[in-house]
C-alpha cells in the first residue's frame, strides 16, 4: 500500500484481521518518509509483514518513476531502521525451495540442509542458507505471484515507461467483481500468447499486463465485497495472508501481505 | 493593442472564418451577404465579450468561443489583435455562429509550422495589394442542417449564436467528403492568387471539414466534433496540471462519460443497491429498540449486560497488531447486543472471525440460560430419529425381496461391521460446552451452529478445506466428511477452542477439591471458576515463560470427545490408533483402551512441538513502552489465534484475557500423519516413557506432565508464589 495513504489503507485492509499496532503505524509514517527522501524513490510502498518466531520483518518497497522497473526492497525489525535487501536471483530461488518452515526472525540465522550427492562418493554437502536470502526470494516469489493492481491504475506511455494514471477514477462496480479487471503487477508473461482477436479488443496503453483470469490454479483468488458493495477485497489462497483491497469508483487501492511467508501447497485439495 | 504575441497565432487566420464587409461582398456569393447585416449586432455582442476596444467598424475577430467562459484569454486577445492589425482596412467580421474556434486549436498544432510563415507572407502581400478576395473566401460557417443541433452539445455559457442554414452549393470539385483535410494549410485557400475561379474555396473547405467531423461514428451517435468539444470543455473546466501528459486518459474518460450519463435524481443507482441495503440493516443496529422511557432504558443498560466490552478487548488486540478496524468492532458489539436480545443468553463472547471464499463468518460463543436449550435439542433429535426410522423399514423390505428371488444362490453377506459410533457429548459438556452462533456481517441474522459429534472432529482433523461462506455448502473431501459446511465449521471451532483458549496461570482455579480424580481417568475436572485472589502476573514474566499460561478448555481426545467413552463393542480401532501414534507395539500404561489427555489448566510449556518449533510465540506488544504494553501470545499451530494479557495496575483483577482466532480454516504445518497432530502428540508424550522420546529443544520445559497431579500441583503452586513478597502460607491440608 502506498505510504502516503497508509492509514486509510490499513483501515480498509483490516477485514483480514491482521493490521498494525498504533506504535508501529506511527513509526512507519515517519520512517517511510525518510526512506523516500534518502533513497530518492518516486513512491514507497509498505509491502507487509512476515511473521517470524522470534521477531517479525516489516517490508517496504521503493519504486522509481517507471513503475515496472525492478523494485528495491527494504526490511526492518522495528519499523524505524531500514536495510536494503539484495535483488533476487534465480540461483537463490532454487536454493530456497529446499528450506521449509517458519522464519526465525533473525536475519543472520542460517538454515542448514544437506544436499545429497549422487555421483560422487563424498559426504553429503551441507549447504547453509542465510535467512536474509530466504527473505529476499520469498518476497520476490510473492510479488511475482500475487501482487496486483486494478486495471487502469497504471498506463504505458508510448516511449515505454509505465506511469501512475492520474485520471484513474476507480473501477466501476460492474467491473470490480471480475477477475479480468485486475492485473499482475509485474512484467507480463502471457500477453504474447493471446490470439489476435483478443488483442484487438485490448487497449495498448492500459492492457499491457497479465490479468488474473488465467491464473493457475483456477480459483486461487477469493473475491469478496465487504460493507455491502463498497469495498472489494481479494485474498490470495496460494499465499495466505495476502490481501488486496479497492474501493470501487475511488482511487483507493493497495495490497498488503501479513503472513508467515509460506506457500499454501495444499491449495488444490482445499478448494 | 500592442499584443506582443501576435505572431504565433497568425495561423488562426487560416481556418478563421471571415466575411468581407459589405463593400467587398460584390464578389462573394449570395450566402454570406445576407448574414452580414444581422451578424453585425452579434459581433457587437461578442465584441463586448471579448472586450475589444473598437466597435464593429473594425474587424471583430473575436474568437467566438462556443464553449464556456473559461477561455484562454491571451489567445483570445492574440487572435483578435492579429485580425485587427492585419485587416484594419477591411471590416471583417467573423460569423458569429461558427464555433470553429475549437477546431482551430486542433488545427493549430498540425498546421502551425506549415501555415504560419506561408500564410503570413501571403496575407501581407494581399494586404498590400489591397485585395479583398483573400478574406472573402473563407465562408465561416457550415450552414449545415446539423448546425442547429450543435448548440445542444456545446456546453453552456455559450452566447446565443445563430446558425444559418446552408445555402451555398458552389461547385467545389477539389474536395472529397471522405478525405481527411485537417491541415487547412494544404487547402485551396493557400492559393491566394486571384486566379482561383471558384468562389470561396476556403469557406467550402471549412464547411467540408466540419461536415466530415460531424459524421457520427459507426457504433454510436457521437461524432468527433462533439467529442472534441466535450474534451476541450472538460479540460478547460477542470484545468488539470500538465494536461498533455494525460491527454489520452482524458480522451477515454470523456468518451466514457458520454455513454454513461449519471442517472437523474429520481432513480437510485442500481449498482449500489446492495450497499444501501446493508447500510439499512446496520442502521437498524444503531437504533435502540422499542419506545419507552429514555431514562428507564438507560438505567437498564447501565446494569450488567451479558455482552462483554468488545471495544476494550479490540483496543488491546490492536496493541498486538491484531484485529478488525474499530468501527467494525463496534458494529460487532451492536450485533452481539442484538443476539442477546433475541436469544436467551447467559454469557456471551465474541469468538472471532473466520475468512471464507465468498464471505466470512463472525462467530459468537454463547451459553444459554439453564433449561432454555433443551427444547431445541430435543427437536433436533426427534428429527433424526424419524429419519432413521424411515430408513429401517426400507431396509427390511429390500431384504425380503432378495430372499424371495434368490433362494438358491445366496450372495455372501459382508461381515464387515461399521465401527461403533462414538456418542456425541452432552450439551454444556466437553466440546459442546458452548453454543456458537455465526453471521456473515453485523446486521444480518445470527445462525446457530449444531453441536459437534466426535466423528466430525476426527474427520476434520484429516482434511483441509476452505470455507465458502455458505453454511449449507457440502464439504467434498476424502475421507468424506459427515456433514455440511456448518458441521465442518463447528468442528474446526471446537478444535481451535480446545487448542488455543488460554489464560494466565492462576486466573482460573478449580472450584472445589474433589477427591479421587485419577479414577475418572483423563476427564478430570471440567469446570473452573475465576480466582478472586488473582493478582496478576507481570507482563515480562508472561512473555518470558510459557509456564505462566494455561489452557482453560478441555483437550479433545483422539476419540473426538473430551471425556472418554467406551463404545459398546471392543475398542480395537482405538487401540490401533494409539499404536500408530506411538509406533510401538507395547504399551507401558496399564489402561490400554482408555485415552487420556492432559487435564484442564495445563500450562503451555507442556504442549508438544511442531516441526522443531514451539507451538506458541510470545511477544511484548510495544518495546518502546514496556510499562504499558500487553503480553501477546500467538499460536503457531493455528495462525490467527492470539491471546493477550495485561498486568493489573491496581489490586483488582483486571487481567483480561481474550483469545480471538481468525484462520483460513487451515491446519497448518501438520503433515498428514496422525502422529503429529497436536492432540495426538499430547497423549503420545504422556504415554511413552521419557527415555523413548527424543529430548525436545526449545523453551525450557518444566516438569514433565505426569498423572500424579496432586503432587505436581502443590509444587507448582509453591514455585509460582515465590515472587510474592509475603512468606509462603501453609498449604491447606486437602492438597
Amino acid at each position: 500500500m502506498d505510504a502516503e495513504s497508509l492509514l486509510l489503507s490499513l483501515e480498509l485492509a483490516a477485514g483480514s484481521g491482521l493490521g498494525l499496532s498504533p506504535d508501529r503505524r506511527a513509526a512507519l509514517l515517519t520512517s517511510l518518509q525518510l526512506v523516500k527522501r534518502d533513497y530518492r524513490y518516486d513512491r514507497v510502498l509498505f509491502w507487509g509483514r512476515i511473521l517470524g518466531i522470534v521477531a517479525d520483518y516489516y517490508i517496504a518497497q521503493g519504486l522509481s518513476e517507471d513503475q515496472l522497473a525492478p523494485r528495491k526492497t527494504l526490511y526492518s525489525l522495528n519499523c524505524i531502521e531500514w536495510s536494503l535487501l539484495p535483488p533476487a536471483t534465480e540461483e537463490r530461488a532454487t536454493q530456497m525451495a529446499m528450506v521449509k518452515g517458519r522464519f526465525m526472525g533473525d536475519p543472520s540465522h542460517e538454515y542448514e540442509h544437506t544436499e545429497f550427492q549422487k555421483m560422487t562418493a563424498e559426504d553429503d554437502v551441507v549447504v547453509q542458507v542465510k535467512e536474509e536470502t530466504r527473505l529476499v526470494s520469498v518476497i520476490d516469489q510473492i510479488d511475482k505471484a500475487v501482487a496486483i493492481i486494478p486495471r487502469g491504475a497504471l498506463f504505458k506511455t508510448p516511449f515505454g515507461p509505465v506511469h501512475v494514471n492520474r485520471t484513474f477514477e476507480g473501477l466501476p462496480l460492474s467491473e470490480a467483481r471480475k477477475l479480468s479487471s485486475y492485473f499482475h503487477f509485474r512484467e507480463p508473461v502471457g500477453l504474447k500468447n493471446k490470439t489476435l482477436l483478443e488483442k484487438a479488443d485490448l487497449d495498448p496503453s492500459l492492457d499491457f499486463l497479465d490479468s488474473l483470469e488465467h491464473d493457475i490454479p483456477k480459483g486461487s483468488w477469493s473475491i469478496q465485497m465487504e460493507r455491502g458493495n463498497s469495498l472489494v477485497v481479494l485474498r490470495s489462497l496460494l499465499w495466505p495472508g495476502f490481501t488486496f483491497f479497492h474501493t470501487p469508483r475511488t482511487r483507493n487501492h493497495g495490497y498488503i501481505y501479513v503472513g508467515t511467508g509460506e506457500k499454501n501447497m495444499d491449495l488444490p485439495f482445499m478448494l | 493593442m500592442g499584443d506582443p504575441s501576435e505572431a504565433p497565432s497568425r495561423q488562426y487566420t487560416n481556418p478563421r472564418s471571415f466575411q468581407g464587409p459589405d463593400g467587398r461582398r460584390s464578389q462573394e456569393s449570395s450566402q454570406p451577404q445576407a448574414a452580414v447585416p444581422e451578424e453585425v449586432p452579434q459581433m457587437l455582442l461578442s465584441q463586448q465579450r471579448g472586450s475589444q476596444g473598437p466597435p464593429s467598424g473594425l474587424p471583430q475577430t473575436n474568437l467566438r468561443w462556443s464553449q464556456g467562459a473559461s477561455l484562454p484569454e491571451n489567445e483570445n486577445w492574440q487572435t483578435s489583435q492579429i485580425f485587427q492589425a492585419a485587416e484594419a482596412p477591411m471590416g471583417h467580421s467573423e460569423h458569429p455562429g461558427f464555433p470553429l474556434g475549437f477546431q482551430t486549436h486542433a488545427y493549430m498544432e498540425d498546421s502551425r509550422t506549415l501555415a504560419s510563415e506561408h500564410t503570413t507572407n501571403l496575407m501581407l502581400q494581399q494586404l498590400q495589394q489591397g485585395q479583398g478576395s483573400l478574406f472573402q473566401q473563407l465562408e465561416p460557417t457550415y450552414h449545415s442542417p446539423g448546425a442547429s443541433f450543435l448548440s445542444q452539445f456545446d456546453s453552456s455559457q455559450r452566447e446565443d449564436q445563430h446558425f444559418r442554414p446552408s445555402t451555398q452549393h458552389s461547385p467545389y470539385p477539389r474536395d472529397d467528403p471522405g478525405s481527411p483535410r485537417f491541415s487547412f494549410s494544404e487547402q485551396g485557400f493557400l492559393y491566394y492568387s486571384p486566379e482561383v475561379p471558384e468562389p470561396q474555396p476556403r469557406d467550402l473547405a471549412v464547411q467540408n471539414a466540419k461536415a466530415y467531423l460531424l459524421q457520427t461514428s459507426v457504433g454510436s451517435d457521437l461524432s468527433l466534433y462533439e467529442h472534441l468539444v466535450n474534451l476541450l470543455t472538460k479540460i478547460l473546466n477542470q484545468r488539470p496540471e500538465d494536461p498533455l501528459s494525460i491527454l489520452e486518459s482524458l480522451n477515454r474518460t470523456t468518451q466514457w462519460e458520454w455513454f454513461h450519463r449519471k442517472l437523474d435524481t429520481l432513480r437510485d443507482d442500481p449498482e449500489m443497491q446492495p450497499a444501501y441495503e446493508m447500510a439499512e440493516k446496520q442502521k437498524a443496529l444503531f437504533i435502540q429498540g422499542g419506545g419507552g422511557d429514555r431514562e428507564q432504558e438507560m438505567e437498564e443498560e447501565m446494569m450488567e449486560t451479558v455482552v462483554p466490552n468488545i471495544m476494550e478487548s479490540a483496543f488491546h488486540l490492536e496493541q498486538a497488531s491484531v484485529g478488525l478496524s474499530s468501527d467494525e468492532s463496534f458494529r460487532i458489539y451492536l450485533a452481539l447486543k442484538q443476539l442477546v436480545q433475541q436469544q436467551p443468553v447467559h454469557t456471551c463472547r465474541f469468538w472471532g472471525k473466520i475468512l471464507g471464499l465468498r464471505s466470512s463468518y463472525l462467530v459468537a460463543e454463547v451459553e444459554f440460560r439453564e433449561g432454555e436449550e433443551e427444547e431445541e435439542e430435543e427437536e433436533g433429535e426427534e428429527l433424526l430419529l424419524e429419519g432413521a426410522e424411515a430408513l429401517e423399514p426400507h431396509g427390511g423390505e429390500e431384504e425380503g425381496e432378495e430372499d424371495e428371488e434368490k433362494v438358491v444362490d445366496v450372495v455372501p453377506k459382508p461381515q464387515w461391521k461399521p465401527p461403533p459410533v462414538v456418542p456425541k457429548e452432552e450439551s454444556r459438556t466437553g466440546a459442546n460446552k458452548y453454543l456458537y452462533f455465526v453471521c456473515t456481517e453485523p446486521g444480518r441474522q445470527w445462525t446457530r451452529l449444531p453441536h459437534v459429534t466426535p466423528a466430525q472432529i476426527v474427520c476434520a482433523r484429516k482434511i483441509r478445506k476452505f470455507f465458502t461462506g455458505h453454511l449449507d455448502a457440502p464439504v467434498i473431501s476424502y475421507p468424506p466428511f459427515p456433514g455440511n459446511e456448518a458441521n465442518y465449521l463447528r468442528a474446526q471451532i471446537a478444535r481451535i477452542s480446545a487448542a488455543t483458549h488460554i489464560s494466565p496461570l492462576g486466573f482460573y482455579q478449580f472450584g472445589e477439591e474433589e477427591g479421587d480424580e485419577e479414577d475418572e481417568g483423563g476427564a478430570g475436572r471440567d469446570s473452573f471458576e475465576e480466582n478472586p485472589d488473582f493478582e496478576g502476573i507481570p507482563v515480562l514474566e508472561l512473555v518470558d515463560s510459557l509456564a505462566n499460561w494455561v489452557h482453560h478448555t478441555q483437550h479433545i481426545l483422539p476419540q473426538g470427545r473430551c471425556t472418554w467413552v467406551n463404545p459398546l463393542q471392543k475398542t480395537e480401532e482405538e487401540e490401533e490408533e494409539l499404536r500408530e501414534e506411538e509406533e510401538k507395539a507395547d504399551q507401558v500404561l496399564e489402561e490400554v483402551e482408555q485415552e487420556i489427555g492432559p487435564p484442564l489448566l495445563t500450562p503451555l510449556s507442556e504442549d508438544a512441538e511442531i516441526m522443531n518449533m514451539s507451538p506458541w510465540t510470545t511477544r511484548l506488544s510495544c518495546s518502546l513502552c514496556p510499562q504499558y504494553s500487553v503480553a501477546v501470545v500467538r499460536s503457531n499451530l493455528w495462525p490467527g489465534a492470539y491471546a493477550y494479557a495485561s498486568e493489573s495496575l491496581g489490586t483488582s483483577t483486571s487481567a483480561g484475557v481474550t483469545s480471538t482466532a481468525r484462520t483460513t480454516s487451515t491446519r497448518p504445518c501438520q503433515p498428514q500423519s496422525s502422529r503429529s497432530t497436536r492432540v495426538a502428540r499430547r497423549s503420545w508424550r504422556w504415554a511413552t516413557p521419557r527415555w523413548r522420546r527424543s529430548r525436545p529443544c526449545g523453551l525450557p520445559r518444566s516438569r514433565l506432565w505426569r498423572p500424579q497431579r496432586r503432587r505436581r500441583r502443590t509444587r507448582r503452586k509453591r514455585r509460582t508464589r515465590t515472587w510474592r513478597t509475603k512468606a509462603l502460607q501453609p498449604l491447606p491440608p486437602s492438597r
